[in-house]
């Protein structure tokens, strides 16, 4: 699956043959502005692109568009209202932002929930990541100009967001998580109406191989573009796909140790790519979309019974101390790092997203390649713009 | 087990996220101590769960480098700031526009008054912490070191991991911390002409100064609690 030297040695050919022509003609450096208001930003993203003809000789990624504070805002909140305001940092992968902070806030008061809990939260968290990587195969599809993808994506995806919302009544912002377990139990019909749905996304996988994967347009336009090496993706920190798609095998649900999750008690494989280009980061997301739907079967055949709430103080005061829980996100490694003096609220709260970090290797991986691959690569990088500005 | 002595903890820290031992992480430690010497401050090791070490404000470069080369901590975390004053604000329970006291006098009261630190220590109002990762072993470190309160200035790290760029740049506009020999220290959030710092506790949150929270105005005794001292309801925990 790696590039042929041959490909390779083409690819260097064309670079220098540009970088001839351009000197010869004298053409003049030009800047491109994308953004803030681009389709190809999902949000409010800026890049900033200094050209010479077709090539790009520096971009920059502008962010603070969205910059809403929060890590002063939980300042002054109490312990159960901060998960509101996370709620909202990455709303297409909703459930999934609660779970650190209430991680964390549990590692802390020393308290666990209960084995029912910690499976529903499990599921919930699965089928956040299914609603966010269903949306980015779609959409990584329609940057590249495949509009089909992108309805099925936006089809496919109400399923799991009927499911986030018949359990805990938000379709983006559950609410769902409380420190020492859960809000609510599931509801009744619940578990037949996943495994219906995950037959579906299984499906949508399926179609998206037959339509996108193999297909040559995208290929060509992914294959080799990007690249990010293992020792670059490590040293900016790239988390979650986009570091396996560079080679790089760890996975913070089989490597992280977490407590309050129940990845332990299932089967299931961590897909790595070794190119480290944009095909390979599509490709590991939608072999994780598959898997997703592969944790949440064992899951739900196995769901213990019981409580689903550890006995937790109803004024909910932390003890002092610090506590750094990491968890593995759709979009990569998100952790709270929660310093509590003891009081109603935290002292200090340092909010760690993936985007954030995956984004600031954007100017590093964009130098030098042609104006349309910086589509392919922002697309292929994944990012969601609340996940960058906070 | 132990490998304390070992210069590289890769090939001795075998599965450690099967049974987190102390023995790892005093391992990691050892090696730490091995290579920096002196300059570790002060360390704070939680079994099973993480490993803090502070180490003096010049050696904060020597310390990444150290992590990364030493203990195959190659993945860059995060790294962000901490201002250990206590808020001069309270939690904002209270309208500010319903006090005598101004603005100058709270903050100045917060300045005088005893400040909390957190793991491993510290000496200085600021401090700045970072997390590195070994994703072989999977062991990580946080670590963290004072910044002097006159100058306001760490040696910079993205000579050592280019992502700390940006999360410096981040540390810089909302602390006020400067990185020495960090290629560009610009805003990253903020608009150019903004001023103050804002995670700096003695930075007021606006909205909350001129209008209290609205969620305090509501507190209604639950069923069954006497309506008269809410405020003491408040406080009882229900366990």
């Amino acid at each position: 699956m790696t590039l042929t030297q041959r490909d390779e040695l083409r690819a260097y050919a064309h670079h220098a043959t540009d970088a001839r022509v351009n000197v010869e003609l004298e053409t003049e450096g030009m800047t491109l502005n994308i953004g803030p208001q681009h389709p190809a930003t999902h949000g409010t993203l800026r890049i900033v692109a200094k050209l010479d003809g077709e090539q790009v000789i520096a971009a920059e990624p502008i962010t603070g568009y969205m910059h809403r504070g929060y890590e002063k805002l939980v300042e002054v909140r109490t312990w159960p209202q901060i998960n509101t305001l996370v709620n909202r940092i990455d709303w297409v992968g909703s459930f999934s932002n609660e779970v650190p902070f209430i991680l964390a806030c549990e590692q802390l008061m020393e308290i666990e929930a209960p084995p029912r809990a910690r499976a529903i939260r499990t599921i919930l968290f699965e089928l956040a990541r299914i609603a966010n990587l269903v949306l980015f195969a779609g959409d990584m599809a329609l940057q590249l100009g495949a509009q089909t993808a992108a309805m099925y994506a936006f089809r496919d995806r109400e399923y799991v967001l009927n499911l986030l919302e018949s359990a805990s009544g938000g379709r983006f912002h559950p609410n769902f998580d409380r420190i020492g377990g859960l809000k609510d139990d599931l509801p009744k019909g619940w578990i037949d109406d996943t495994r219906a749905a995950l037959v579906k996304i299984r499906e949508f996988c399926d179609e998206m191989d037959l339509l996108v994967t193999g297909n040559e347009i995208f290929e060509a336009r992914t294959r080799g573009v990007g690249i990010i090496p293992a020792d670059v993706a490590l040293s900016y920190g790239l988390s979650g796909a986009n570091l396996r798609a560079s080679g790089i095998d760890w996975d913070l649900r089989r490597d992280g140790g977490i407590s309050g999750l129940a990845y332990d008690d299932v089967d299931w494989k961590v897909w790595t790519h070794p190119d480290g280009d944009c095909f390979a980061r599509y490709w590991v997301r939608l072999q994780e979309i598959r898997e997703a739907a592969h944790i949440t079967e064992q899951l739900l055949d196995k769901l213990p019974a019981g409580p689903i709430m550890a006995k937790v103080p109803r004024i909910v005061k932390v003890p002092a101390g610090e506590a750094y829980v990491e968890t593995e996100n759709p979009l990569g490694a998100m952790g709270f790092y929660v310093i509590s003096a003891g009081d109603l609220g935290p002292f200090r709260v340092k909010i760690r997203t993936p985007s954030f970090n995956n984004i600031s290797v954007a100017s590093w991986v964009m130098r030098g390649v042609y104006v349309p691959d910086i589509v392919t690569i922002l697309a292929s990088l994944y990012f969601i713009l609340g996940d960058i500005d906070r | 087990m132990s490998s304390a002595d070992a210069p590289a903890p890769e090939a001795t820290a075998v599965e450690p996220e099967a049974e987190p031992t102390d023995d790892i992480r005093s391992g990691l430690l050892a090696t730490l101590e091995l290579e920096l010497g002196e300059a570790i401050v002060e360390s704070h090791l939680k079994p099973g769960i993480g490993l803090w070490v502070r180490v003096t404000t010049e050696a904060w470069n020597d310390a990444a480098v150290a992590a990364r080369d030493k203990l195959g901590c190659t993945f860059f975390d995060f790294l962000s700031g901490i201002d250990w004053m206590p808020s001069p604000f309270g939690r904002y329970e209270v309208a500010d526009i319903d006090t005598e006291v101004s603005l100058a006098e709270k903050v100045a009261a917060a300045r005088a008054a005893d400040r909390i630190s957190g793991y491993a220590g510290g000496d200085t109002r600021f401090q700045v912490f970072a997390r590195v990762v070994n994703v072989t072993a999977h062991h990580d470190v946080v670590l963290k070191c004072d910044v002097p309160e006159d100058t306001l200035t760490v040696p910079t790290w993205s000579r050592t991991y280019a992502g700390s760029n940006w999360h410096e740049r981040e540390a810089c506009e909302m602390f006020g911390i400067r990185f020495d020999g960090h290629p560009d220290l610009r805003k990253l959030y903020l608009p150019g002409e903004f001023e103050g710092h804002p995670l700096r506790k003695d930075f007021p949150l606006l909205s909350r100064v001129v209008k209290p929270w609205p969620g305090i105005v509501d507190v209604e005794p639950m069923p069954g609690e006497v309506a008269a001292d809410g405020d003491a309801a408040e406080e009882e925990v229900d366990g």
